[in-house]
């Protein structure tokens, strides 16, 4: 099943010479983690914004597991969709577990369920339930604070989360565990991961698709393997090669 | 002297609790009023520089004029009594309340509100959960400041026959009876003092989550 379907996306910001989006059309099929590689600049947050809808298109239609994203309400929709960001925006005066069980509240689970489903995201990022549950994000570490962020895009189970630059902050050691991590948690799901990245390691390792982004266009979309054996351009060799990554990741 | 201040509580303790009544029921009244005009006010007007401006600029002019001006001023207006101390005292307290609520309100993380809204949050959600908890604390700041304003002019709120500890210090101005003017002035210091810990140490348990101590 296609689960992100772009057709004809354009998107040009007010105080910008040049188009966020040129044209973009491309189709996502479910269960794949794609990474999105680029830039700044090249258009690749906008594109996942536009998928829960902070931002929204000029022209163009975006479907969602076949239904247009024009047609819903914005919050019921962003309540579907797991949203992980580079500054990860905790909430200071809530705690872990009050951080992580917003929207399953917002959503009226009772409270049992709550529980069980925080301490489980919780041991899923493999932080200890008892001794972090009640802590507040400032008594936490910039990696930790990303699980709990990860934690909370992941507990109502959406069918697709969108992940902008989460790695981006934190330290080389703590992000390679959090690599590992995330890809197991999505080889374990088999849901649709939209990761958007401007290092091209991250986005090779990660990636069982990497969308390749220059001045709001796709460049290449392909596997890991086919992108480092047959860049579709220049400009992908050129990005190969700035990574020492040419003949083999 | 010492044993003035003495025979003045031994004599008249019971005059003196409804004066400091008086002092702090005035003050109470007059921060509870500012806050209900100057919060709503903020949380309206922060959208907009604009307006943002005219608000804060319009209350800042009002505190320019002296307490003790507004106040005569308001004596053919309202009259003598509690209610134009009252009316002059929130003047007084609207505008480090007003200012802080927009000021709180105008630098929100950004991210946090990204999150908020990026998660499925309401509008009304993210106010109630996010917006207003993360503004809290510099609102709060602009209430203790407001309140420890009003508790040293509320003095001269007796000027005008609303009671309170001013009555202390102007009496003992026209007797010349230095024991009263040590009553009244120490007692509104020291309850401006007490005002500034008991918000000092609300505002500590309220804004906990801040420090990084387990």
């Amino acid at each position: 099943m296609t689960a992100v379907e772009f057709k004809h996306i354009s998107k040009q910001f007010k105080n910008s010479a040049y188009p966020a989006l040129n044209d973009v059309s491309v189709s996502i099929e479910e269960g794949e983690f794609v990474t999105i590689l680029g830039s700044s600049g090249c258009g690749k947050t906008t594109m996942i914004k536009m998928i829960n809808r902070l931002y929204e298109s000029d022209s163009g239609d975006i479907f969602l597991f076949g239904r247009n994203i024009r047609d819903e309400d914005p919050v019921q929709l962003r309540r579907r969709i797991g949203y992980v960001i580079q500054q990860v925006g905790l909430f200071p005066h809530m705690t872990v577990a009050a951080n992580i069980a917003i929207i399953p509240k917002i959503l009226k689970w009772d409270k049992a369920r709550i529980k069980d489903e925080t301490d489980r995201m919780l041991r899923l990022v493999q932080l200890d339930p008892d001794e972090f549950r009640d802590r507040y994000p400032a008594q936490l570490s910039g990696g930790q604070q990303q699980r709990i962020g990860l934690a909370r895009a992941l507990i109502s189970s959406p069918r697709i989360m969108l992940l902008d630059e989460p790695f981006g902050a934190i330290d080389a050691i703590n992000r390679e565990m959090l690599q590992n991590e995330l890809k197991a948690i999505h080889e374990s799901s088999k849901r649709t991961y939209l990761f958007v990245t401007h290092d091209i390691r991250e986005a090779l390792k990660l990636g069982t698709k990497v969308i390749i982004m220059n001045e709001g266009r796709i460049l290449q979309y392909a596997t890991p393997n086919e992108i480092v054996e047959n860049p579709a351009d220049d400009f992908v060799r050129n990005l190969l090669s700035t990574a020492e990554l040419k003949g083999g990741a | 002297m010492i044993e003035e201040i003495i025979a003045y509580f031994q004599k008249s303790g019971g005059d003196y609790l409804s004066l400091l009544w008086g002092h702090i029921y005035i003050s109470l009244i007059s921060v509870a009023v500012a806050m209900v005009i100057a919060i709503p006010l903020g949380i309206l007007v922060y959208r907009s520089k604009i307006t943002s401006m005219i608000a804060e600029r319009g209350f800042g002019l009002l505190r320019i004029v002296p307490s003790l001006a507004v106040l005569i001023i308001l004596i053919p207006i309202m009259g003598t009594g509690v209610l134009p101390s009252v009316t002059a005292l929130t003047i007084l307290a609207i505008p480090p309340i007003l200012i802080n609520t927009v000021q709180a309100f105008r630098n929100l993380p950004p991210a946090m509100l990204e999150a908020a809204n990026g998660m499925g949050m309401s509008p009304v959600q993210s106010f109630f959960k996010v917006k207003l908890p993360l503004a809290f604390p510099l609102m709060f700041a602009g209430i203790r400041t407001a309140a420890i304003e009003v508790i040293a002019s509320a003095t001269l709120a007796s000027y005008i026959g609303a009671g309170g500890l001013g009555d202390l210090i102007f009496t003992g101005l026209s007797l010349l009876r230095y024991s009263l003017l040590i009553i009244g002035g120490g007692s509104v210091a020291l309850l401006s003092l007490l005002t500034g810990l008991l918000l000092d140490s609300i505002y500590k348990r309220l804004t906990r989550y801040q420090r990084a101590s387990k």
